[in-house]
């Protein structure tokens, strides 16, 4: 399984997402400059944290017109796996891969604390090695992470099961509606939350509640395409 | 032809706006009572060249649209006008 994980001037949660596939699976990681135009030889693409462009004009707005995100399209289009995290997440709305919008969190805040999440749907390509209602504990590090869609687009979540993770009732840190704290693509090959699972690898970190989520990538990729 | 649209981006009214909120109340604070309602927005001073209005306005709108605002939860007001150098 080769890993690429996209460097936007900017990106700086991008070593700890390459050292999270390289210390959970088998496969390879690096890094990939923003500038990329092919991503073809990738079976895993992740959009990292941090605050690419600065996050002028608005989070994601600017790296969402970065040459590799038309790659990256190109990618989730042909079913591979694409994981935006935090501003990852925040880009791949921008750039429309994603439905909804990220605000700026309810209370003003920038938050960075230990979030509790509640694994809402185990079949996605992400989360097949929780289980159904588990709760997690992964980081969440963001001033606007509080996601919003229209009602309808809400109600097209919950119906297909596009709701992924939500953060526990009455703990909610940002104000997103639904409590959502990570949603997928109706294909369920986009994944985008807000949480960083790439923080949550090693007890020594706090949690290893991330670690099957890069297992169950693995895991996915391994059933389609033998064992390395 | 050289235009500068001045463009005004606020989040829709059915987005809550938090910074409007605590503006708000800033506002109530300060004894200014009669403020009902604040919200806070950007304002973009964008100067470009189009052959005349119509074009202009095409150009801005399109900016807005695909780039300069999130439709998800921004809407836009702006003005026009030549630069007259």
């Amino acid at each position: 399984m080769k890993t690429a994980v996209i460097q936007f001037p900017g990106s700086n949660c991008d070593v700890d997402a390459v050292k999270a596939v390289q210390s959970t699976t088998t496969g390879t990681a690096e890094l990939v400059w923003h500038t990329t135009k092919d991503l073809s030889a990738y079976d895993v693409i992740v959009v990292p944290g941090g605050f690419s462009y600065g996050d002028y004009l608005r989070a994601g707005a600017i790296a969402r017109f970065s040459p590799v995100m038309d790659a990256v399209a190109t990618e989730a289009e042909q079913g591979k796996l694409v994981i935006g995290i935090c501003n990852g997440f925040q880009v791949l709305t921008e750039a429309g891969l994603l439905p909804g919008a990220l605000r700026q969190n309810e209370s003003l805040q920038f938050r960075c604390e230990m979030a509790q999440l509640v694994v809402e749907n185990t079949d996605t390509p992400y989360t097949r090695s929780y289980q159904e209602g588990e709760v997690l504990r992964i980081p969440i590090a963001h001033g606007e992470g509080n996601y919003y869609a229209d009602d309808a687009t809400v109600q097209e979540l919950e119906k297909n099961g596009q709701i992924v993770f939500r953060y526990v009732k009455e703990h909610n840190p940002n104000g997103s509606v639904g409590d959502i704290a990570g949603i997928v693509n109706i294909r369920r090959n986009v994944l985008g939350m807000m949480p960083h699972p790439e923080r949550a690898v090693h007890e020594l970190l706090g949690s290893a509640d991330g670690v099957r989520l890069f297992t169950s990538i693995f895991t996915t990729w391994r059933d389609a395409h033998g064992t390395r | 032809m050289t235009w500068q649209a001045l463009i005004y981006v606020t989040l829709k009214g059915s987005v809550l706006d938090p910074q409007g909120a605590a503006v708000t109340k800033a506002l109530h604070a300060m004894q200014y009572t009669n403020v009902h309602d604040v919200r806070v927005g950007k304002y973009l001073e964008v100067v470009f060249d189009a052959d005349n209005e119509q074009a202009a306005n095409e150009q801005v709108q399109a900016m807005c649209a695909k780039f300069l605002t999130n439709p998800v939860i921004e809407t836009y007001t702006y003005r026009l006008a030549e630069v007259v150098s």
